[in-house]
C-alpha cells in the first residue's frame, strides 16, 4: 500500500509539472504549424507569470492577473510576429531577444515596484487559483486503490490544470477539423499556395502567434498563481526549451504533445521523488542525470532514431510575396 | 546573410545602420529607466562615468569585452557558414572541466606560461568537442543545430554540476567549485598598461587572456577572409546550393566550422578561471555565451566590429555594476534588457531602417544608390 500511495503521489506531482509544460508546448504548436518558429516560448512565460502575478497582488483578483498574464504575453508574441513575420527578420534571433528583455524587465521592473528582490508579493487565497474538489472526492477517499486516484489524482486540481488537459483535445479539432486550422496548416507548410489562394499569409501568422500568446501566457499564470504563490525571478527555469523538445518529441502533433509532456513531468517528478534514494538493481541515480534526461531524449529523437521528427516546412522561413 | 535590398555606401551600411539600430535600442531602454521612476539621462551619464571614468573601470571593462570577443567570434564564425551556434555557453561551461583538470594537475609544476597554452589547448578542445556532436547531428542526420546546441547547453548545465559537486571538488569542502589555483595557473594581470597612461588601479582582473582574444580575432579574420577553408565556409552560409554545386563538402564544411566556433567558445573560459576566480565554479560562465550573439550581431560578424561590440558591452556590464550602486531603483538585470534589444534591433530588425535610409538617400543623391533604390523601396 505504501508503493501504491507513493505511485499515486509520484503521477499527481506529473500532472502538476507537465501543464506548464503542455500549454508551453501547445503554444509552440500553433505558431511552429504556422511556419514561425518560437524559441521565445521562454520568455513568454516569464512575463506571463510576473504580469499574473503582479496584477493579481494589485487588483487581489485571480482572473484579472490571468487577463493580464495572456494581454502582456500576446503583447510579446506580436513583437515577435512584428520582427519576423512584417519586417522578415530572422525568427530564432527574434525569440533570444525576446528571452533576454523578458529576463531583464521581469526582475527590473519587479524590484523598482514590489522592492523584494525581483519577487512579486506573496499570493493571498483569493489572489491564486484554487484547487477544485470534485463531487465526492472525500466521501471515496476510503475506497481502496481507486478512492486516492479519484480523489488525489483527478481531483483536487486547479482550474488551469482542467483547462490545460482540455486544450488537447480543442486544439486537435481547432487543427484539423476547422477551416483556420487548415490554413494554418497550409501556411507552415507552403505559405506560396495560401497567398495564391487569396488568404493574407502574414494575418494568419499573426492570428496563429496569438494562439500561443495566449497559451504561454495561461503557462506562466499557473507557474506563478497555482505553483507557486507569487512570482520569482526566472522560474521558467528553462520551461520553454523543454517544452520545445516535447513538441518536437511530439511530432508537432497534440494528443502526442501530451503525451510527450507527461513523460518529461514524469521524468522531472521521479527525479524530486529519488533524491538521494538508492534504486534496485541500478544503485543511486546521480539527480543530473534524472534532470538532463528530457534533453538527451530529444537530441537522440533529433538524431532520428526514435522515428524521424519532421518540422513543417516553411517553418524558419520569412515569406516574401513575390513582386 | 543575402539581402533583397538595394546597395548603400559601405559607410552608411557598415557604419550608420548599426548606429542607428544601437540608438534605437537605447531609446527603448532609456523607456524602460523612465518607467522605474529614474532620469534615463543621467542613468547613461552614471553607466559612462563607471566604466571609463577611472582606471578601475576601464580595467573591469576590458575584462568583461575580453569573454565577450570570444563568445562574439564564436557566434560570428558559425553564422558566416549559415550555422546559428546558440550553444556557446554551454560549450564555455564545459571547457572549464578541461581547464580544471589541467590547471589542477600542472598548477604545483609548471609556471603560469606553460599552464597557460596547455589549458588553452584543454579548453579549446572541451568546446570543439561539446560542438561536434550537434555539428554531427546535423551534417549527417539532419537535426536542427538551434535545438540540439540549447540541449547541449542543459546537459553542460548537469554534467558540470555533477563535476563539480562530486568529482572536482576538494574533500571536506561544501562549496560546489574545485580549489584555488596555485601561482602556476594564475595569469599575469594586465593593469599595468593601463597604468602606464597615468591611470591608479586598485585592483582589476584584467589579464593577458585579452591578448589571446585580440589574436584570436585576428586569425579569425584571416580564416575567414583570406583562406580557402573561409570562401567555401562563407560560399556555404551564402547558398548551400551553390557550394554544392561547387563540390563543397557539405558534412566537412558544417562539422569544421562548428569546432572552430565551439572551440573559440570553449577559450571563453579562461579569462574568468584562470584570469580571475583562480577556480572553476558552479555557473562561471554567467550568460556571457548568450552576450556573444548580441555581440556577434553589433559587430556585423566581423573581427573589428566585434572587438569593439564586446568593448561596449564589457563598458555595459561594468558601468552597469556602478548604476545599479548609484540607483538603487535599476538593478543589473538593466543589462539583460539592453543585450535584449540590441539583439531584437540590430539583429532581428536589422531592415527595419533601411528602406528610409534608402530613400534618404536616393533624395539626395541618387547615384550613391542606382535605380535598384527605387524598387527597393517598398521592401
Amino acid at each position: 500500500m505504501d508503493l501504491f500511495n507513493a505511485i499515486v503521489q509520484v503521477l499527481d506531482s506529473t500532472i502538476r509539472l507537465s501543464v506548464p509544460l503542455l500549454l508551453a508546448c501547445l503554444a509552440g504548436l500553433y505558431s511552429e504549424r504556422a511556419g514561425v518558429f518560437d524559441i521565445g516560448l521562454e520568455g513568454k512565460m516569464l512575463v506571463g507569470a510576473f504580469a499574473g502575478a503582479a496584477a493579481a497582488s494589485v487588483f487581489h483578483s485571480a482572473y484579472l492577473g490571468l487577463g493580464m498574464a495572456i494581454l502582456i504575453s500576446v503583447a510579446f508574441a506580436l513583437i515577435h510576429g512584428f520582427a519576423s513575420i512584417t519586417h522578415r527578420g530572422n525568427q530564432i534571433v527574434s525569440g533570444v531577444a525576446i528571452n533576454f528583455i523578458a529576463a531583464g524587465s521581469t526582475i527590473m521592473l519587479g524590484q523598482a515596484w514590489f522592492q523584494q528582490g525581483g519577487r512579486t508579493p506573496a499570493l493571498g487565497s483569493g489572489e491564486r487559483f484554487g484547487a477544485v474538489i470534485w463531487p465526492g472526492a472525500d466521501a471515496l477517499r476510503g475506497v481502496p486503490i481507486l478512492g486516492p486516484i479519484y480523489s488525489e489524482l483527478i481531483s483536487g486540481h486547479s482550474v488551469l490544470v482542467y483547462l490545460a488537459f482540455v486544450a488537447v483535445p480543442f486544439t486537435w479539432w481547432v487543427l484539423f477539423r476547422t477551416r483556420f486550422g487548415l490554413r494554418l496548416r497550409a501556411v507552415g507548410e507552403n505559405p506560396a499556395a495560401v497567398d495564391t489562394a487569396g488568404i493574407s499569409v502574414a494575418w494568419l501568422r499573426y492570428r496563429a502567434l496569438i494562439c500561443t500568446g495566449v497559451l504561454t501566457g495561461i503557462a506562466g499564470a499557473y507557474l506563478s498563481m497555482v505553483q507557486n504563490g507569487g512570482f520569482v525571478k526566472d522560474m521558467t527555469a528553462g520551461k520553454g526549451y523543454i517544452a520545445l523538445a516535447a513538441l518536437i518529441f511530439a511530432k508537432w502533433k497534440p494528443v502526442n504533445a501530451m503525451f510527450a509532456c507527461l513523460l518529461f513531468g514524469f521524468l522531472d517528478a521521479l527525479s524530486i521523488r529519488l533524491q538521494g534514494t538508492p534504486l534496485p538493481l541500478i544503485g543511486k541515480v546521480p539527480v543530473q542525470f534524472m534532470q538532463a534526461l528530457p534533453y538527451v531524449l530529444t537530441v537522440i529523437l533529433l538524431a532520428g532514431f526514435i522515428g524521424k521528427a519532421i518540422p513543417p516546412r516553411a517553418g524558419g522561413v520569412p515569406y516574401v510575396k513575390e513582386r | 546573410m543575402s539581402t533583397p535590398y538595394a546597395k548603400l555606401p559601405a559607410w552608411a551600411d557598415y557604419g550608420l545602420i548599426p548606429v542607428i539600430n544601437l540608438f534605437v535600442a537605447f531609446v527603448v531602454a532609456g523607456l524602460v529607466v523612465l518607467l522605474v521612476g529614474e532620469n534615463p539621462l543621467r542613468a547613461a551619464a552614471v553607466l559612462v562615468e563607471g566604466a571609463f571614468g577611472r582606471g578601475q573601470g576601464i580595467a573591469f571593462t576590458l575584462f568583461y569585452a575580453t569573454t565577450f570577443i570570444f563568445s562574439g567570434l564564436s557566434v560570428a564564425v558559425a553564422a558566416h557558414c549559415g550555422l546559428f551556434n546558440i550553444g556557446g555557453e554551454g560549450q564555455g561551461y564545459i571547457a572549464g572541466l578541461g581547464i580544471g583538470i589541467v590547471c589542477l594537475a600542472f598548477d604545483s609544476v609548471l609556471p603560469w606560461w606553460l599552464t597557460f597554452p596547455l589549458a588553452i589547448v584543454a579548453a579549446a578542445a572541451m568546446g570543439a568537442l561539446w560542438a561536434l556532436i550537434p555539428a554531427y547531428l546535423q551534417a549527417k542526420r539532419g537535426s536542427h543545430i538551434v535545438i540540439t546546441t540549447i540541449m547541449f547547453n542543459f546537459i553542460a548545465a548537469s554534467v558540470m554540476v555533477y563535476a563539480l559537486v562530486g568529482v572536482l571538488k576538494p574533500a571536506g569542502s561544501m562549496a560546489p567549485q574545485t580549489r584555488t589555483f596555485l601561482d602556476g595557473a594564475q595569469l599575469p594581470k594586465l593593469n599595468w598598461v593601463i597604468e602606464l597612461f597615468g591611470a591608479k588601479i586598485r585592483s582589476a582582473p584584467f589579464n593577458v587572456s585579452f591578448l589571446l582574444a585580440l589574436a584570436m580575432a585576428f586569425l579569425v579574420w584571416v580564416l575567414i577572409w583570406r583562406t580557402r577553408f573561409g570562401y567555401e565556409m562563407r560560399t556555404y552560409g551564402h547558398s548551400p546550393k551553390a557550394a554544392r554545386y561547387a563540390g563543397i563538402s557539405e558534412t566537412r564544411i558544417i562539422i569544421m566550422a562548428m569546432m572552430i566556433s565551439g572551440a573559440l567558445a570553449g577559450m571563453m573560459a579562461l579569462n574568468p578561471t584562470m584570469g580571475d576566480q583562480h577556480n572553476v565554479a558552479l555557473d562561471f560562465v554567467s550568460g556571457a555565451g548568450f552576450v556573444g550573439i548580441a555581440v556577434a550581431l553589433m559587430g556585423r560578424l566581423h573581427p573589428v566590429g566585434i572587438v569593439l561590440a564586446a568593448i561596449l558591452f564589457g563598458m555595459l556590464y561594468q558601468g552597469g555594476a556602478e548604476l545599479a550602486f548609484e540607483m538603487p531603483a535599476i538593478s543589473r538585470d538593466m543589462i539583460v534588457i539592453i543585450q535584449g534589444l540590441v539583439i531584437l534591433f540590430a539583429g532581428a530588425l536589422e531592415h527595419m531602417f533601411r528602406p528610409y535610409v534608402q530613400a534618404l538617400f536616393a533624395s539626395l543623391s541618387p547615384r550613391t544608390v542606382g535605380m535598384e533604390a527605387v524598387k527597393g523601396k517598398g521592401a
